[in-house]
């Protein structure tokens, strides 16, 4: 047995006639911040419900903590923390009795839950709310109250499914910031998104995922070498006017990508293209160069956008 | 107060070692107890609609008891014996007290936590299996049809209504009636899709709280109706609890009880089925 917290290897999710996730392999390592990237369909969700011992797998190894979910679920799931993609806070009850009630769940005493709701509740700055009901909450202290659920236990491994999903900007800063400090503290966290962004801050390694499959791996930085350029130029034209240009400017870039609203030319170095696409009389209405982002990995590698 | 949680936890632990023995694993952390003290805290929100669960059976006493009873004088208890009217219905009223407090909770409270709060999935996070999670919400039905009959059971006595000491046995019996009907009320809404299935909840209980000799003898029926009356659960419930607080108990009572031993089990077992297959898909 290796050392990974997590180790698939042909594992398949079907559902009646519909297979959603249609054999991978997974290592997640201790200490790591593993993410799923792809889009709405591509399987994140089955794949993190088998791990959270919730879906038995229709094929394939799967080892969780060293275990089999299809054994040993209870004893697997005593040991996760998990953060479902739509919240599923008790209503019923306030604040500080959600925390209360879930360590109860987990077999706490009513003591060592006491002093864990109190140390929660201020990890995640609801401490002043702690007395009001779950439904008053606005929609980012809900999330962070989840997250605090999920930690009752001291969980080896976090599973969160698109965390921040939902969020205002603000909301999803103030909770990256509280996964960065788990992180810091050497939690192992597997993390889905379908926001680049989120994987890139988050993520020390990420399995971009597409129908049902894994499409590549590697580092946010290692994947960007591996299938994006350094720079993107991206080029905007007037609605029907950018039809013609890609031929025209085909062989400036290493590769170029049309979206319904803009062109994207790959390449080293973006000020040298737009340069030259200027020199041969392409007339953008804005234009813009940047580096590469996770966007442009999946973008590649599925021929889709990701975010619509 | 240690002692008695160490041997509840005991108490739980067997249990759980002869249900793992005939349930698939992984479906029962035996912590069903936890469930229970999440629906008793989370009853303080509304604790109005739990209080006014005991009145109910209380105006039907009074309107039909003292009311209609006023008209109809007496009436041949289960031995041929003289009962007042409010005396022959008061049993019939506590079983279905019993009864629609188990109910509530195993239907449309269970609905709304199963299907839209997503309570049930937020438990499976952690060690709690679907077993846990069927005997937790029958235990805390059955708390609740417990209390409203206790209450009643209280109302009875100040008011006179109980002429046996065997009516000590009446809440017991009670316990028995609302575990039956909160296990085959959670296992019919594992089935439910929406709220219009739940018509079909009152299209049961309905007629089965005004045909099941609450407020009139059996014999009043034809003979083949008769039968068809002594197939509802209510009846057996009313049945039994009537001799209790009359006092004409005898082995028909262990007839009863079977019958809810009976409909509380396969209620148990369907319900851990559904359960499993819903949230563990």
């Amino acid at each position: 047995m290796s050392d990974s917290l997590v180790q698939a290897r042909g594992l398949r999710k079907r559902f009646g006639e519909f297979e959603a996730v249609r054999g991978i392999d997974i290592d997640v390592r201790a200490g790591e911040v593993f993410g799923f990237l792809g889009p709405n369909g591509a399987g994140k969700s089955s794949t993190m419900r088998m791990i959270a011992c919730v879906s038995p797998r229709s094929d394939g190894e799967l080892q969780v903590l060293g275990m089999d979910p299809d054994v040993d679920g209870p004893q697997i799931r005593a040991r996760l923390g998990v953060v479902p993609q739509q919240d599923n806070l008790d209503v019923e009850l306030s604040v500080r009795d959600n925390l209360h009630v879930y360590g109860r769940y987990f077999g706490m005493s009513r003591a060592a839950v006491r002093v864990k709701a109190t140390e929660l509740l201020d990890f995640v700055q609801l401490t002043d709310r702690a007395d009001d009901p779950v439904e008053q909450l606005s929609g980012g202290m809900k999330r962070r109250l989840t997250i605090a659920r999920s930690l009752v236990n001291d969980p080896e491994l976090m599973l969160l499914d698109e965390p921040t999903t939902g969020l205002d900007p603000q909301a999803r800063h103030l909770l990256w910031d509280r996964l960065f400090r788990l992180k810091q503290h050497g939690a192992t966290l597997i993390i889905t998104t379908h926001y680049m962004d989120e994987a890139e801050q988050l993520c020390d390694r990420l399995v971009v995922m597409d129908g049902g499959l894994i499409v590549a791996e590697g580092s946010p930085q290692e994947l960007i070498t591996r299938y994006s350029t350094r720079e993107v130029l991206e080029l905007r034209f007037p609605p029907g006017a950018e039809a013609s240009w890609p031929e025209t400017l085909r062989d400036l870039a290493d590769r170029v990508e049309q979206l319904p609203d803009r062109l994207l030319l790959y390449a080293a170095d973006g000020e040298a293209v737009l340069a030259a696409a200027h020199r041969r009389g392409v007339q953008p209405t804005s234009t813009l160069v940047r580096r590469s982002t996770l966007e442009d990995v999946f973008l590649r590698l599925t021929g889709r956008s990701l975010v619509h | 107060m240690s002692a008695l949680r160490e041997l509840s936890r005991e108490f739980d632990a067997r249990r759980a070692g002869l249900l793992v023995r005939v349930l698939p694993p992984g479906l029962y952390a035996g912590r069903a107890r936890m469930l229970v003290m999440r629906s008793a805290l989370a009853s303080r929100s509304v604790w109005l609609a739990i209080v006014s669960g005991f009145f109910e059976p209380l105006f039907y006493l009074i309107a039909m008891g003292q009311g209609l009873g006023s008209l109809v004088g007496t009436v041949s208890g289960p031995s041929g014996q003289q009962l007042s009217y409010a005396a022959f219905i008061a049993p019939g009223l506590l079983a279905t007290s019993a009864m629609n407090g188990a109910i509530y909770d195993s239907t449309f409270s269970f609905f709304i936590k199963l299907k839209y709060a997503k309570l049930y999935d937020a438990m499976l996070a952690t060690p709690l299996g679907p077993v846990d999670i069927a005997l937790g919400e029958i235990g805390w039905a059955l708390l609740r049809g417990g209390m409203y009959s206790a209450g009643f059971l209280g109302v009875m006595l100040t008011i006179g209504l109980i002429s046996s000491p065997w009516a000590l046995l009446a809440l017991p019996a009670a316990l028995f009636v609302a575990s039956a009907f909160a296990s085959i009320g959670i296992a019919a809404t594992s089935f439910m899709r929406s709220w219009q299935d739940f018509d079909l909840v009152q299209l049961a209980v309905v007629p089965m709280f005004l045909f099941s000799a609450t407020f009139f003898p059996l014999s009043v029926y034809p003979s083949a109706v008769q039968w068809l009356v002594q197939a509802f659960p209510l009846y057996h419930a009313v049945s039994l609890i009537r001799s209790l607080t009359t006092g004409v108990a005898g082995w028909s009572a262990l007839g009863h009880v079977t019958y809810f031993v009976v409909m509380a089990t396969v209620g148990f077992m369907v319900a851990s089925r559904r359960l499993t297959t819903l949230l563990l898909r």
